[in-house]
């Protein structure tokens, strides 16, 4: 590919004008990075006198805590949760809504809104919407005779931060699948109508193929959003509770570190963390163009 | 193997904007009928319509004599060859061509020998395994093709299937279509801009123009006696020149013309360079540009007196010089009389 090269005539200024973004990059992120790696090899006294040098105990450690390795597993089972919950739904809606022609640009509007509020305060909303005691939700579902109370039940707990956190994330996933349905010719959809497929077999032998790049682009994305971007939803809705059931590994790091004064065991978790961002980042950028395509 | 009907047909889309008035029209068995006319006539709206993939409206059309107008384009029986193709790109040739049969339960061992059997006819037995992007703008038209022709439908529907493809491929499966629509005598319909591809093809050509039929015939009786002005402007190329009747009169033989008519169409090869001692108007006209195409050429003129431009069709080597004004000849046997306002033939 060619590029357009622009030739400074003075050395200094090419350097002068990446400095403001190099600055931010270096002070807000390569610098607590490797901070982090530091301090995930040293234990600090609880006063904070003395760092101690100690290799990898803090990792050996970690992989020995049956709550870190529990961790891992609710991380797990959150994250798959949250992305096939957002994803389904959002191919749904975005499904439904490419099938309206007057009204869709109405309820594109409104189905990205969710997009547009803050993590913490969607937490808040679903905190208030299923609060075993004012809320909405459970005087309903209690009519229902289930007792739903994310207070004491881990299952009801995990069940509220996945909603929450998958609501915030349909709006996103909604607005790159009706971009990817518009990029469908309709000419192909018509030919297989004429080929005697009833709109589901059309959807699934033609329309969900064909919108692969987008669904493995957006699976990438999903995971990434439910490991590391719901720290806001969790905090504001079961802070990890109730006994650890909702404590997934980006909210691990904060109690850990911030609540607990681990330093050394939440630095090493952090770092994994990052080591996990770059394989998903690596996976992304090495498949999404090449391994979709038809 | 089936008659297609057309009766009283209309197409009115929201907003009130009406793309079909009152249409009939019959295609009988066997029959290739090619509908021409400009973009925004109404042609695709009315194969769309065929196909199942527009409401009608009003009025009622039957496929094989069952009027299908509630029926899903599926259960019409049909097949249709799009303009880009419309090619799964997502499956191999092979799986283009047996999607249709495998949605309808056709038995494994009948899917494979009618694949052959396609692939055989048309040629495009070694690319089978590849995806349409691997295939050139002729192989995926071929594909196309074939996916229609597997099914055996009850009538084919073309929607512009050669308008991608370079002049050369275009002349080649237009000559295709035709060899391949006489050997299956499967009712055709055929939509095209392309007033060459519609003469060439149709066994009968159906002339559109604002929602409406102007004329329906063989081409070339549409080319002989053009019944409207539209028609005879639309077929022919170089377009029909339209004279005055006021013009033409006290120059030459005596003009005898039907009441109502006051103007005349004259073809530009009827446009003669010689007296051809039959009864002839004559024109005088200054040669503004001379063209020559090969076979024959084509001279831009103007008329003496009213300053119009009109072209004539002569032949190659005709010795004439630009900026010239000379003496031309026609016939009035081939004038076609018209009248202005209604449009129409006169005679």
């Amino acid at each position: 590919m060619q590029t357009k090269r622009t030739i400074f005539p003075n050395k200094v200024l090419p350097y002068l004008l990446l400095v403001p973004q190099l600055a931010v990059t270096l002070v807000f992120f390569i610098w607590p990075a490797l901070q982090a790696v530091k301090s995930s090899f040293e234990r600090e006294d609880p006063f904070g006198f003395k760092t101690t040098f100690v290799w990898f105990e803090n990792y050996r450690r970690l992989f020995a805590d049956p709550n870190y390795l529990g961790s891992l597993s609710k991380t797990a089972v959150f994250a798959t949760s949250v992305t096939v919950l957002a994803m389904s739904v959002s191919l749904l809606l975005a499904v439904a809504v490419s099938r309206v022609l007057r009204t869709s640009r109405l309820y594109t509007t409104l189905l990205v809104w969710p997009y547009a509020v803050a993590p913490v305060v969607v937490g808040v909303l679903w905190w208030f919407m299923f609060n075993p005691t004012i809320g909405i939700a459970p005087y309903i579902l209690r009519g229902f005779g289930v007792d739903w109370n994310h207070r004491v039940d881990g299952v009801d707990a995990m069940l509220l931060v996945v909603m929450a956190a998958s609501w915030k994330q349909i709006s996103y996933n909604f607005l790159f699948f009706v971009a990817g349905l518009q990029s469908i010719p309709q000419s192909l959809i018509e030919a297989a109508a004429i080929d005697g497929a009833g709109p589901f077999k059309r959807f699934w032998t033609i329309v969900f193929p064909l919108l692969s790049p987008t669904t493995f682009f957006l699976l990438i994305i999903n995971i990434n959003y439910a490991m590391f971007d719901t720290f806001g939803i969790i905090d504001a809705t079961t802070q990890g509770g109730p006994a650890q059931a909702t404590n997934v590994l980006v909210y691990k790091v904060y109690s850990d570190g911030f609540l607990g004064l681990n330093i050394g065991s939440s630095s090493a978790q952090s770092v994994i963390l990052m080591i996990v961002v770059i394989a998903l980042t690596a996976v992304q950028f090495r498949y999404v163009e090449r391994r979709v395509q038809y | 193997m089936a008659s297609i009907d057309i009766s009283a047909v209309k197409k009115i889309y929201a907003g009130n904007v009406t793309a079909i008035h009152n249409l009939d029209l019959t295609i009988p068995d066997g029959e290739l009928v090619v509908l021409v006319g400009p973009s925004g006539c109404g042609k695709s709206t009315l194969l769309r319509m065929i196909a199942g993939l527009e409401t009608i409206t009003e009025g009622t059309v039957s496929i094989d004599e069952q009027v299908v107008n509630k029926k899903e384009p599926a259960e019409r029986d049909i097949a249709m060859v799009f303009q880009n193709y419309a090619l799964y790109p997502h499956m191999s040739v092979r799986g283009n061509l047996e999607y249709g049969l495998k949605n309808r339960g056709t038995p494994r061992d009948e899917i494979d020998r009618r694949v052959a059997e396609a692939a055989r006819i048309l040629e495009i037995e070694p690319f089978l395994d590849r995806r349409p992007r691997q295939l050139s703008g002729g192989q995926r038209q071929r594909v196309a093709m074939g996916r229609a022709i597997v099914r055996k439908p009850k009538a084919f529907l073309f929607d512009e299937p050669l308008s991608n493809l370079d002049a050369k491929l275009r002349g080649q499966m237009r000559i295709e279509i035709k060899r391949l629509q006489r050997s299956l005598k499967t009712t055709s319909v055929y939509v095209t801009h392309d007033q060459l591809e519609a003469m060439t093809l149709a066994d009968r050509l159906v002339v559109m123009n604002a929602g409406r039929i102007e004329q329906v015939g063989a081409p070339i009786e549409l080319y002989e006696r053009p019944a409207t002005l539209f028609v005879a402007g639309f077929i022919g190329s170089p377009p029909m020149n339209l004279i005055e009747v006021d013009y033409l009169r006290g120059r030459g033989d005596d003009l005898k013309l039907p009441e109502g008519t006051d103007l005349c169409g004259v073809r530009p090869d009827t446009i003669q360079v010689a007296d051809p001692g039959e009864p002839s108007v004559r024109l005088d006209a200054t040669i503004e540009l001379y063209e020559p195409i090969g076979g024959e050429s084509h001279l831009h003129l103007r008329l003496e007196g009213s300053g119009q431009l009109i072209v004539a069709a002569v032949p190659a080597r005709t010795a004439v010089v630009e900026g010239a004004t000379i003496p031309l000849f026609v016939r009035i046997a081939d004038l076609h009389p018209f009248n202005r306002d209604s449009g129409r033939r006169t005679d």
